[in-house]
């Protein structure tokens, strides 16, 4: 099967260097000290955060900072095979590596010894959830008041049919030759999530990082006019 | 796992070192340390082998039984990683399931090999739709000193290129060697007070604010990467990184290879 038809054009139509379609809404959970939603492509990922709050668990507590515990989890429906409820070893990598990333712009040190409880459930899934799901965690963090440095974006690059790609959809993920997912912040140029897994070169592997961060700044400029707009002061004087 | 906070006198020693461009037991940024091995040690193993990188001491097993396939892939074996990080090893190492580290490590040992295709799940297949091999790599740390994913990463090496595949036991036929393709090398690297450290101790890495291990193969292509810890690195820091790490790797495959 062909990932990329002679047009140049990818399974979805888009350009190598194209995003899907991404919307971000903030604030909608009542219960949830900050929340986001994220639509990106088919993804749909839903982020709350609790906290800061006191660390329970005594021995977790980090006397130099909050400690930022993500939990991400893929809704039973949210792809074709059910998904059997409960954490799997990838979703336990996939929580670590976004806390790390999230750890980065949170100003820990205002909360020893306190947790800040991120949860992300995906409720339906096509490639890039983890992005999604990192993108979504940072702008529910900023909704919940919890002072940041900057925001993380989070978008993947990779490789299909020979070419460097962004943002791979469920085809390309499935079939194409690597996948590399970024997480950055554009305020510092810092890379706070990095993997790659698949077969690049080392200059395929440099373009097709440049690309995700090219991308990040796009989705960072996303999430802050969607924070913008869930607090900006609207016709009539009111809050939206 | 409980997370390890060092003192501040030696965090803050460890820190200017590396400002300085040294290391606490002398070594460049750049440096190994010590690599021994032992190939096959476990006999009741199908491959095994006990890597010691500096005082890390582990030990890998490759176990291979029948079971049936996945129905998405009929004529496809599974290849399956695990990691414990025994409470013998660390004090800041706990009983119970895997801790969040044990299952990055494993997943991350996993990608190397999986991504390079070193070994190839159709090979695994005995009857398409039935019956596959089920190829279990183990890792085990018993002493502890940092680096864990590149000395597993050499150990599962030399255990998969060293494994027979038990079919007599299984009445499939005649035991024969298991078919493994390629050496792909982990390297890990950590980033203190801003200078990037490679096969970093266990002191290095509680005192690191960001860690990168970078998988690459014989032709020096990269295979997979993974970030950790809540540091992060710039865009120039990881084509650094990555370069070294590919340099590194031919270094640590000769070692190896000769088995």
């Amino acid at each position: 099967m062909s990932l990329i038809g002679e047009d140049g054009k990818r399974e979805d139509g888009r350009a190598l260097d194209e995003l899907r379609p991404i919307k971000i809404e903030v604030g909608v959970l009542h219960n949830a000290d900050g929340s986001a939603y994220v639509e990106w492509g088919k993804n749909k990922v839903l982020a709350a955060v609790y906290g800061p709050k006191e660390m329970y668990n005594k021995y977790l507590q980090d006397p130099t900072g909050a400690v930022v515990q993500v939990n991400y989890n893929m809704a039973a429906f949210s792809v074709d095979d059910r998904v059997r409820p409960g954490p799997s070893r990838r979703s336990i990598e996939i929580s670590k590596i976004i806390g790390e990333a999230l750890e980065r712009v949170i100003m820990r040190e205002d909360f020893p010894r306190a947790s800040i409880d991120v949860f992300i459930e995906v409720l339906e899934a096509s490639a890039g959830t983890r992005c999604a799901g990192l993108t979504a965690a940072s702008v529910a963090v900023a909704d919940a008041g919890i002072p940041m440095r900057d925001l993380v974006a989070s978008c993947a690059a990779g490789k299909a049919d020979g070419h460097i790609i962004l943002d791979l959809g469920k085809g390309e993920d499935n079939l194409g030759q690597a996948d590399l997912p970024v997480g950055y912040v554009p305020g510092t140029g810092e890379i706070t999530l990095l993997q790659m897994d698949g077969h690049m070169t080392r200059e395929e592997f440099d373009s097709a990082l440049k690309l995700a961060i090219g991308a990040c700044e796009e989705i960072h400029d996303i999430q802050k006019r969607a924070l913008k707009h869930r607090y900006a002061i609207h016709k009539g004087g009111e809050g939206q | 796992m409980r997370k390890t906070i060092l003192p501040t006198i030696e965090d803050e020693h460890i820190r200017y070192l590396a400002f300085e461009k040294k290391r606490l037991d002398d070594r460049k940024p750049d440096e190994y340390r010590a690599l021994e091995y032992e190939v096959n040690p476990i006999g009741a193993a199908e491959g095994s082998a006990r890597v010691k990188l500096g005082k890390t001491d582990l030990l890998v097993g490759v176990k291979l039984n029948a079971g049936t396939p996945y129905p998405d892939k009929p004529d496809e074996g599974v290849l399956m990683t695990g990691c414990e990080l025994k409470q013998m090893a660390h004090p800041s190492f706990e009983g119970g399931p895997p801790s969040q580290e044990a299952v990055e490590i494993a997943r991350v040992a996993d990608r190397g090999i999986r991504e390079s295709n070193m070994i190839d799940t159709k090979d695994l297949c005995i009857t398409p739709g039935e019956e596959v091999w089920m190829l279990f790599i183990d890792i085990q740390v018993i002493d502890f000193d940092g680096n864990v994913i590149d000395a597993a990463t050499l150990g599962a090496l030399l255990a998969l290129h060293n494994a027979t595949v038990p079919a007599g036991r299984f009445g499939k036929g005649e035991d024969h060697k298991l078919k493994v393709n390629g050496w792909p090398v982990a390297v890990t690297l950590v980033k203190v007070n801003n200078q990037l450290l490679f096969d970093p101790t266990a002191m290095e890495e509680s005192a690191a604010e960001a860690r990168l291990t970078v998988s690459t193969d014989e032709n020096n292509d990269i295979r997979a990467v993974q970030k950790g810890l809540s540091g992060a690195f710039t865009y120039s820091e990881v084509g650094e990184a990555v370069d070294t790490a590919a340099r590194l790797s031919q270094e640590l495959r000769k070692k190896v290879m000769g088995e």
